[in-house]
This record gives structure tokens, sequence and C-alpha cells, in this order.
């Protein structure tokens, strides 16, 4: 079991945190028709825009309430029904969802009664459903931020609905931060494949997957519609991937009786194994043919793989379940994880096959990485400069990845995402192989030393 | 009233700007930033206007006092360019938690000024308060005396916390912060009567070296470019340059005002987009050296290498002007970039269908209308619906932008330039000007459009 530290400093260097509100706004765009709101001075907003943007190369919505110093210090009820209003007006969106930030925080808002009071003030905003979460920035990460703002989400719409019958083909997918568009749209195929109806949750597949619309739309498009949301309580099952769900599937739990299963990774042969077991059970339905075939390539790229995995020190640093998903799974290809550091607390860390997990920066990282030797580094972009500095091959994984095509479709998840990545990792290891020159295997000075001793060099001036 | 207010005030009053003087006293005290509106604003916060305006000062470090939202969102996403040390590229924040915020974060704040002297030892570090920090009422002046103090080094406050205002006034507090505590405070190695400050140029995509041969050939030392890959000694030597050029905006006209006033430093402001406007500025910056005694002879060697310079763009860019000739352009961008860029543009025969000027100053906007003719063509505010309907329907052939939009272009199957703060290319001087046009064309007349456009076999 790994040993959690806190760096101690008092500077982070080079952050590899995000902050809990852009991982809210993050999960508030797997929603359909929506507009993400972030409660806060503008410069929030703008940022998390920017990064969003770099990350998926599409457009994003996303709204402040702009508040500044004044309206900070009186409250920001105006502020939100001016921009609740404004949104309305100007995108007509089905859903806005208000995340707080540091600055609102700190003074207090209680928007939950500001809805309350603007709800009341406007009845033609019925039409608008309106959801809201606290997200401060000083505390948590940003796989925080989505996990609260999924579960906002579930007790905000999710109310089991009068004369609602269980769908006996129905589940709820309850998605991780950590899960790409292209991941998501794996785990509805394969679940599909059984025969199973999935509501997915959030959907960022359908809204972030990069595809070139009709038309022109203000808000998100795609992702978990209000009708999914108030059929939640109507499925057999909520399956929860990645430790970070596990508190929305038992917000279900509690609303409409739905009991749950949390998969804390699904990269990895044994991991998949368990979850297309699971779904079989579920489903009453045979895994499908294609399933098992690529099984068998998995399997095959595994042993054509391991040979480059073997011994290879890794210092990886990520989100708790992506940091769980890829470490786990890097160890059962062989590989050692010499330094792990992640971003918030998360029960996943004392399974990650670390002596230690430090929740940290990438100065922590990279030292790490310089210590244990390591010959891979795995993170997101920001991370590009300790691997040059380190000249060690990096592997991208994880939010934001602005310096690589198609972020958004990285597949990582099932037996074919495996497969993928272990072509992806393994070439970038058979890369890095260096060809040997004859200073390779010097004898070190110890031994020249102890041999000039013992035969000192004749007719050497000094 | 608070320091920061005080701040605020004084750069809302600068008489060097015309938008200012046009106003009442009353209208003056409101500020220059408009109330923006919940739920339809878009744009920067002060804090990252400050942050934009001194972080190409790279051997430095920049230590963001706040939640790790306004760093750990934030970092790395500009690419202005140095020339050695990339101390700046770090990302250094106090990622204040909850404690912090309940019993302040001084000493946490000056934990950090150490640790990271200790383990960097930058010349300077710049410290940025931000809204949360200044709302719970961390006096980071206060520190950063006392760790200048202490640690014998300069530590210098830059109080511009985000909800103060937008981007603009950040990077006019960040000016005001340079002159409090960086300019005028170490004497140069040497001078010469061809130094000159270049003030506003962050050197993105390293443009400001695509005008430094210029001012090589000229003979002309640029003694500080603030910031655009900036030293902290130079800056802060400064104060010794015979002349200023404020570039193409009006981000750092507090800069250039007061150091003409403490120093008599004169200064003209000038753009390095377009092959007209750069030979302009070139000439300036020469008649401006000579005024403050410089040998004449330095005008003839100006005009001299203008000449050389522009035919030799002239020959370079005919191939694409018979091109480019009629393309119709729709261009949104900061106010402040949009004549230099149009007046660029129509250099090539292009033609401009629209320019934004949501962010453009009275003088802007007169430019504009000087070099484009008349107002028709002026955007005051156009939401993405209208840009998309606009691109989709082709009555532009192509959008510039800013990298937040370009979806609205590409979704629209158009073509599409970045010409903002995040782009990959470097389009001041007359080279930039070739690699701006040679960029339009390479947009322009990819062959992916055809492909992208043309219908499914079964639609
Ligand atoms: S608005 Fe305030 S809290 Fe937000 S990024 Fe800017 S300085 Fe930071």
């Amino acid at each position: 079991m790994a040993i959690i530290e806190t760096s101690s400093k008092a500077a982070a260097v080079n952050p590899l945190k995000m902050s809990q509100p852009l991982g809210a706004a993050y999960a508030f765009l797997g929603m359909n028709r929506c507009m993400p709101v972030m409660h806060g001075s503008q410069g929030c907003t703008s940022f998390g825009l920017v990064l969003l943007v770099r990350h998926f190369r599409e457009a994003i919505p996303l709204q402040t309430t702009a508040m500044n110093e004044v309206s900070s210090i009186l409250g920001g009820m105006e502020n939100i029904e001016k921009a609740v209003l404004n949104i309305r007006l100007r995108a007509k969106p089905d859903l806005i969802a208000i995340c707080s930030t540091g600055l609102t925080e700190t003074k207090g808002d209680d928007v939950n009664a500001y809805l309350r009071l603007i709800r009341q003030k406007h009845p033609d905003l019925a039409d608008t459903a309106l959801a809201y979460v606290s997200t401060p920035d000083y505390t948590g990460a940003f796989q925080d931020g989505w996990a609260k703002a999924v579960e906002a989400l579930i007790r905000a719409l999710g109310e089991p609905q009068p004369g609602l019958q269980t769908r006996a083909k129905q589940i709820n997918l309850l998605a991780g931060c950590h899960l790409t568009p292209a991941d998501i749209e794996e785990l509805r195929d394969i679940v599909q494949s059984f025969g199973l109806e999935p509501i997915v949750l959030p959907d960022v597949s359908s809204s972030l997957d990069g595809h070139l619309p009709d038309n022109f739309s203000p808000t998100s498009m795609g992702g978990t519609t209000l009708a999914e949301m108030r059929a939640l309580g109507a499925s057999i099952v909520s399956i929860a991937i990645g430790e970070q769900m596990r508190a929305s599937a038992q917000a279900v739990q509690e609303l409409s009786g739905v009991p749950y299963v949390v998969f804390d990774r699904l990269t990895g042969l044994q991991a998949n194994d368990r979850f297309l077991a699971y779904l079989e059970y579920v489903s009453g339905q045979p895994i499908p043919a294609r399933y098992r075939r690529q099984r068998s390539q998995l399997q095959d790229a595994m042993l054509d793989g391991h040979f480059f995995f073997g011994g290879v020190k890794v210092a990886i640093g990520a989100e708790p379940d992506l940091l769980l998903s890829l470490s786990a799974w890097l160890a059962e290809m062989g590989c050692e994880i010499g330094c792990a550091v992640t971003t918030t607390t998360s029960p996943v860390l004392d399974g990650v096959p670390a002596a230690r997990v430090v929740i940290g920066d990438l100065e922590d990282l990279e030292q790490g990485a310089r210590r244990a030797s390591a010959g891979l580094l795995v993170t997101h972009s920001h991370g590009r400069q300790a691997a040059e500095r380190l000249h060690i091959p990096f592997h991208r994984a994880g939010l934001p990845m602005f310096d690589r095509l198609g972020a958004g479709h990285c597949l990582s998840v099932g037996y074919r995402g495996t497969r993928g990545l272990i072509f992806e990792i393994g070439n970038l290891l058979l890369a890095a192989g260096h060809a040997h020159t004859p200073d390779d295997w010097q004898l070190p000075q110890s031994t020249r030393d102890a041999l000039a001793l013992a035969t000192p060099v004749q007719g050497e001036s000094s | 009233m608070t320091a920061l207010k005080l701040k605020i005030q004084e750069v809302f009053e600068e008489p060097a700007c015309e938008k200012n003087q046009a106003k009442t006293e009353k209208q003056r005290k409101a500020g220059c930033s408009k109330q923006l509106a919940p739920g339809a604003a878009a744009g920067g916060c002060a804090f990252d206007g400050a942050k934009i305006a001194l972080q190409p000062i790279v051997d430095v470090a920049h230590l963001v006092h706040g939640p790790i939202a306004c760093e750990g969102n934030s970092w790395d996403n500009r690419h202005a360019a140095s020339s050695g040390v990339q101390t700046y590229r770090t990302g250094f924040t106090t990622d204040i938690n909850e404690l912090d915020v309940i019993y302040g974060g001084e000493k946490r704040l000056y934990k950090a000024v150490k640790e990271i002297i200790e383990k960097y030892d930058p010349p300077a570090v710049f410290v940025y308060q931000t809204c949360v920090t200044a709302l719970t009422g961390d006096d980071i002046e206060a520190v950063c005396k006392a760790a200048s103090a202490k640690f014998g080094k300069p530590v210098i406050p830059v109080n511009s916390p985000g909800f103060a205002g937008v981007k603009n006034l950040g990077n006019k507090l960040a000016g005001e912060a340079l002159l409090d505590y960086v300019i005028g405070t170490v004497e140069p190695e040497f001078t010469t009567p061809y130094d000159i400050n270049i003030i506003g140029e962050y050197n993105l995509s390293g443009e400001l070296w695509q005008i430094t041969p210029l001012l090589d050939a000229m003979g002309v030392r640029v003694l500080s470019c603030i910031s655009g890959d900036g030293r902290y000694r130079e800056i802060a030597s400064s104060h010794r340059a015979r002349a200023s050029m404020m570039v193409c905006s009006k981000a750092m006209i507090n800069v250039a005002r007061k150091m003409e006033e403490r120093y008599g430093i004169p200064f003209f402001e000038g753009s390095f987009y377009g092959i007209g406007d750069v030979s302009d500025s070139l000439r300036q910056i020469a008649r401006l050296l000579v005024q403050q005694g410089a040998p004449a002879e330095l005008m003839d060697r100006t005009e001299a290498l203008i000449a050389v310079e522009e035919a030799r763009a002239w020959s370079r860019l005919a191939h694409y002007k018979k091109r480019l000739a009629g393309k119709r352009v729709l261009l949104i961008t900061g106010g402040v970039k949009s004549w230099s860029v149009v007046a660029a543009l129509q250099e090539v025969g292009i033609e401009i269908v629209g320019t934004s000027v949501k962010k453009s100053t009275r003088e802007d906007k007169e430019r504009i209308k000087e070099i484009m003719g008349d107002e028709a063509h002026m955007i005051d505010d156009m939401t993405p619906r209208e840009m998309y309907a606009m691109l989709k329907e082709a009555r532009a052939d192509i959008m510039l932008s800013g990298g937040r939009s370009q979806f609205i272009a590409l979704k629209a199957k158009m073509p599409w330039l970045d010409i903002n703060q995040e782009r990959h290319h470097a389009y001041a001087g007359y080279e930039g000007m070739i690699t701006l046009v040679s960029e339009i064309d390479r947009a322009l007349y990819n062959p992916v459009w055809e492909q992208v456009r043309a219908p499914a076999p079964w639609e």
C-alpha cells in the first residue's frame, strides 16, 4: 500500500493541479443544451475557456457572473440574476448550471437561496432548468469539482418522476473526468453490445467529440438530456467508472433506490475481464464474439510489448483516478512506478502500485523522476518541459493536452483501448532505446583510481 | 481609499489617454472599465492583463498569490519567446488552501518567496495579487517589502487582482508596478546616443526579433524592451534611454508617459505591423534620437535601410498580391490591433468586410476610418451566431481572430487565421508582413476546403 504524502512546500512550482470550478464546468459541458456558468470574476471563466479550447480545439460555451470588487463584497444575487436572464435571452439553453469560485466562496454567497428567489421573481424562467454546485478554488482539485458537479446535477435534476417504472435493459453509466470522449464512446458501444441501454452521465462524448454540426449553437450540443436525467431512477443499476463517481452513484441510489457498482479502472486485461463478466451477468447476454477476439489481440499485444515495458521506471503525474488506472496497468506490463504525483486525496491512492504517492506539483514529479532514474514520464502537456530537461520519453495523459491533435479521441479503455496504449507507449520506449557507443561501458573512476595506485604511470610529467 | 483604489484612479486619469481626457471628471472617477454584463461577458481579468504584460521578463520568477484557479488553469498558455533564460516559463503559485483564506496567506507567501529565491535564485521575484487574497486582505506590498529587505533581492508586488477590472487595466497596473519598484533602480553599464526603449512589445512568437535586425542595421540599441525577452536589470536601467517607442497599443501608455515626465525620455506611438507602419516607426525612432542629440546621419542611414527593405518586401509580396487581390477578410481582434492589421492587409489588396472595434478607443476608430475611408465596416459587437452566419453565407473568405473564436469559422467550413496572443507565427516587421500574407494565402488555398464542403455522396 502506497504511503500518501502531501508536499510541504509553500509555493507550488509548475502546477499539476487545476481548480475545482473548472472540473465542474467541464462536467456541465457533458449536459445537452447547457450553458455552464462560473460565479466569480470574469478572469476565471476566461482562463477555463482558453484551457478547454486549447485541449479540445472546439468552441466551448462557458459564462461568468462577472463579479467585481464591489459586487463581491455586497453579494452576488444581482449578478446571478442578471446572468441567468441574459443567458436565457441570448442562448435559450435547457439548463443553466452554475458553479462557485474562490472569490464568491470567500464572501459566502448562498447561491441556492438566490436561485430560489430568482425562480420566484421570474416565473417565465420555468422552462429553464437551473443547477448549482459549490466549488471553491482553494479546496480540492479538478476531479473533485467534476465529481461534486455530477452529484449536484443528479440531486437537482434526477428526482424520480411519479409513476417511473424500472426499465429492464436500462443502466446508468456514470463517467469520471478521466474518460475522454473516445473512452465514453467505447464504453457505450461495449455496454450496448450486451443489449443494454445506457444513460451516460455526463456525456462529453457527444458534446465534445469534435464533429461538424449543421448549425451554430451558443450552448453545448450533445450530452445528457434533461429527459435522461429524469429517467436515471428507472435503471436497473448504476455503473460508476472511477472512484470519483461513487458519490454520484450513491445519490441515484438515495433518490431512486437504484443499486450501483464501481469500476475503479478499465485499462488493462483483467480490469476489462471483470467489466465484461459483469455486463454478461447483468444483461444475461453472452460476451459478443468481437470482444473475445479483441481480448486475444490484447494478449498478443501484451506479449509483443512486454519486452519494452519490463523494468522501465515510470514517473507519473495525474489526478487520482487516472493515476490509478495508468499506474496499475503500467505495473501489470512490468513497469516500476518510481514516482507518483497527484492533485488531491482519494481512497484509490492506497492502491497505486508505488511506494509513495505525493500530493504535489510537477516540480515534485520532475525531481522524483530524476531520483528514480525514470525512463518514461507520463502526465499532461505541461510536463513537456520537464521531459525535455530529463531527456526521457514523454506520454501525454489527462487534461490539458494542448500540444497534440485529437485529445478528445485518445482511447485507453477496453481491450481495444489498452491494446492501442501498448502500441503508443511501447513505440515511445522503442524509439528511446539508444544505440551503444564505445563509452557506454567505461570502468568506474574507483576502479581506475585503484589501478593507478597499484601501478603508477611511468614517464608522465607532473 | 486603499492603495489599489488610488492606483486605479491614477491610471484612469492618465493624461496621455485621449479617451479619458474626453470625459467629465465624474465619468473619469467611474473608471474606464465598463460594467460587464453578467452572463454575456468575455475576456480576461486584470490579473491576466498584469501577467501578460510582465511575464515576458524572462529571468525573474513570477509568483501568483492565490488559489490554484489563477495560475493552475492558465500557466504556460502564451508564446512570449526568450533568447536565453527560461525562468519565466515556470509556474509559481502559493496555491492557497482553506486555512489561508481563514487566517490569511501572508506567511505562506513570504515562505514561498524564500523557497523560490533559495531554489531558483532569480534576479527578482514578481508577486501577483489575485481576487481571493485581495478580498481576505493579504498585504502583498508589506510582504514584498519585508522579503526584499530580508533576502536582499527585489521582490516586486503587482497589485492587480482580477476583480479590479479587465485585462487592459491589468496591463497598466503592471506598468505602475514597474514604475514604482523597478525602473530607475539600476544604472546601465554604459549608454549611447542610440539607446531606445520599446514599450508594450511582448515578443510573442519572437516578433521582437523581426525588428531588432532592422534596428541593429540602423545602429540603434534597444536598451530595454518592456517587456518582451526582457531581463530584470535591463528594465531597471531603462530610465537612461534617449527615446521610447510605444508599440501600437495603449496598454502601457502610463509607462511611456511617466518615463517622459520623470526622466525626459520622449516617446511616440507606432506599429510594427504592415510595411508602411514599420517604415514609419523606424523613421520616428531615428527622428527622436536625432532630436535628442544623436548625429543627423542616422536619418540617412534609416532612409537607406527603408528603401532597400521596402523594395525587398514588395518584390517578395508580388507573388501573393495576385492571389489575394479582392479576397474578403473578417477581422475580429482586440481594438488596438485592428487599425494596424487593416492597414497591413490593404497593402496587398485584401478587402476588409468587417473589423471589430469593440475594444477600440475613439482614436483607434479614427485611425480605422482614415485607412478604410468610412465606418461602414466597423462592428461594435458581433455575436458568435452573427459571425457564423456571415462566414456560412460566404460574405467573407476568411476570418482573422483570436484562438477562442476560431471554431466559429472552422465549423462554418471557412478558413481562419490566428492573430492573437496564442499564435505561433510572428507577424512584425517587413519579414512578419510576408509571413502574415503567406499564412493567409496558405489558409485560403488549402485544398481541404473543397473536400470538406462537398456533400456526402448519399446526401
Ligand atoms: S478573476 Fe480573480 S480569481 Fe479569477 S483568475 Fe482572475 S485573479 Fe484569479
